[in-house]
């Protein structure tokens, strides 16, 4: 079923015009912020397809810039968000993406922030406001943020993934959905991991403990606008 | 969901003499492991949502970004409120208020999907304007949520919901199917009664497609929204009296996907055919193009992602 509760027929609630063009592009933005963990300090976002042809009638600049300013898909801000980005010193630029995209409606988005710290995402919005992320850091693994989803960056060495495992279950956390992408053998490696359940503080404390894993991060769209209880 | 199909959702609901809304509740309950309480309480407070659109549209002149649109909704309303319009005041003010929210929708206001937001007019719509009427209470129209909702449901996962995939007959069609079917539960109907009014109402949207001038939801999808409440309306009265859709609806929807596959990607929300590609249009397009930087292609090397399936 690729449509799964009643709130994705009757919602999201979201300032228009389109579902797929605006609450969408808020939803990248608001993953892509969710990534980098902080206030970015600049941002590179290249659209494709639908994105670079009618972005500027849907407003997609708008939500996107929404999104990595935290904002919730029904957030009236989001058609000043361009203006309060730029008055809180985040510098948003956009370019027509190049080459193949996995989708119409796709984004791509590189930040940085003042720390050094830095995330990439590509995502694609596939329709009614529900968006799919195809790429992170560079790394192939897909989530859509409806779900809670820890988001693990680790070396890649036999046993680390049954650790992470063993700590979810241990918690009596499911695992709805599970991805894994390496950069090479034995180099870095991502699993991205999709919830039943929102994990807790003392358990990302015990996966970011495991040996070999460099860094948690919680990917969750639920934060602003309550589409998915 | 217990149920695939709309004869399964009407079959649950007779066998266990439940509204489709009751469900509907309790479905969603199961599948996402929430209280009903919780659940309600967020249709709820966007059942409230879809009311302030309603009063917004009808309260200011709604103007679009790109200008193209607006200010539709109030005259509307004025023809019901001064004078005789030909559809009688029902269908009209159903008309004015689903205007009013599409119009809402395109200046950037708030809205709920139902199921898109290039349908977010139709439901509201029917339900705030039948609300009035009728005198109903907020809970017996968030129950009506909920009926359109399993409609939704039903019709998204065994067809489409986007324009993009199956044209407007996805968005707009599938809009009044489930206000259709909503209404006739929410005036006593049986579910059987509301499942042919489903078929009903989307028999009459089949093969309808999606050609938005400049791709904006704007031209023609807010007149549609219009329109559409008020077939959403007359679909409901014929369910009502009776009236049984000959072709089961879940085959009217399968229909619905034929035709949608069928349908040349240029009526799919591309701007690329249909009235987009008019004289005017085109000029219209032209127009707001006028003076508009396109994007500078980005400058680094470019991707190499692989073209996947088009969800």
């Amino acid at each position: 079923m690729r449509f799964k509760n009643v709130f994705s027929i009757i919602g999201p609630s979201m300032v228009g015009p389109s579902s797929s063009h605006t609450a969408g592009a808020v939803r990248i933005g608001l993953i892509a912020r969710q990534l980098l963990g902080t206030k970015p300090s600049s941002v590179k976002i290249a659209l494709y397809g639908s994105f670079a042809e009618t972005y500027w009638g849907h407003g997609t600049d708008l939500a996107l810039a929404g999104g990595l300013l935290g904002y919730a898909t029904d957030d009236a801000r989001v058609a000043e968000a361009l203006e309060e980005a730029e008055r809180l010193g985040i510098e948003i630029t956009f370019v027509k993406g190049v080459g193949m995209a996995p989708h119409p409606n796709t984004a791509k988005l590189e930040l940085k922030a003042e720390n050094g710290r830095t995330a990439q995402v590509l995502g694609a919005s596939i329709g009614g406001g529900t968006v799919m992320i195809h790429e992170m850091n560079g790394f192939d693994v897909r989530c859509s943020g409806e779900y809670p989803t820890i988001v693990v960056l680790h070396d890649d060495r036999p046993g680390v993934i049954a650790s992470l495992t063993a700590v979810l279950g241990a918690s009596d956390t499911n695992i709805g959905y599970m991805g894994v992408d390496r950069k090479g053998r034995s180099a870095e490696a991502m699993t991205v991991m999709e919830l039943d359940s929102v994990p807790d503080q003392r358990l990302l404390t015990q996966l970011r403990q495991i040996e070999d894993v460099k860094e948690v991060t919680v990917i969750h769209l639920n934060g602003g606008e309550a589409k998915h209880q | 969901m217990r149920f695939r199909t709309l004869k399964e959702l009407a079959e649950i609901s007779g066998a266990e003499n439940k509204t489709l809304a009751e469900v509907m509740i309790e479905d969603q309950a199961a599948e996402t492991g929430a209280s009903p309480e919780t659940i309600v309480a967020q249709m709820a407070d966007y059942y409230q949502k879809m009311k302030e659109a309603v009063r917004i549209g009808l309260s200011e002149q709604n103007v679009s970004r790109s200008g193209l649109s607006g200010g539709d909704a109030v005259k509307v309303l004025d023809l019901v409120e001064n004078g005789t319009p030909s559809s009688g005041d029902p269908s009209s003010r159903a008309m004015a208020y689903a205007l009013a929210v599409s119009e809402v929708n395109a200046s950037m206001g708030r809205i709920i999907a139902t199921p898109t937001a290039g349908s977010c007019g139709i439901i509201p719509g029917v339900f705030v304007s039948s609300q009035e009427r009728f005198g109903w209470s907020d809970e017996h129209m968030v129950n009506g949520l909920f009926a359109a909702g399993a409609i939704g449901y039903v019709i998204a996962n065994n067809s489409f919901i986007s324009g993009a995939e199956g044209g407007c007959q996805a968005e707009v069609g599938s809009a009044i199917g489930m206000a259709a079917g909503a209404m006739v539960e929410l005036r006593g109907g049986s579910a059987e009664q509301a499942m042919h009014a489903v078929g009903l109402a989307l028999k009459n949207t089949l093969g309808l497609i999606c050609d938005p001038v400049a791709g904006l939801v704007e031209i023609p999808c807010i007149v549609r929204n219009g329109l559409g409440a008020v077939n959403a309306l007359a679909a409901a009265d014929m369910g009502l009296a009776g009236v049984r859709s000959a072709i089961p609806s879940d085959e009217v929807v399968s229909v619905m996907l034929e035709v949608g596959a069928a349908m040349p990607s240029g009526h799919r929300e591309t701007g690329q055919g249909g009235l987009a590609q008019t004289p005017t249009g085109r000029k219209l397009t032209e127009g707001l193009m006028r003076g508009r930087k396109p994007l500078e292609p980005e400058t680094e090397e470019p991707r190499a992602v692989q073209a996947e399936t088009v969800e």
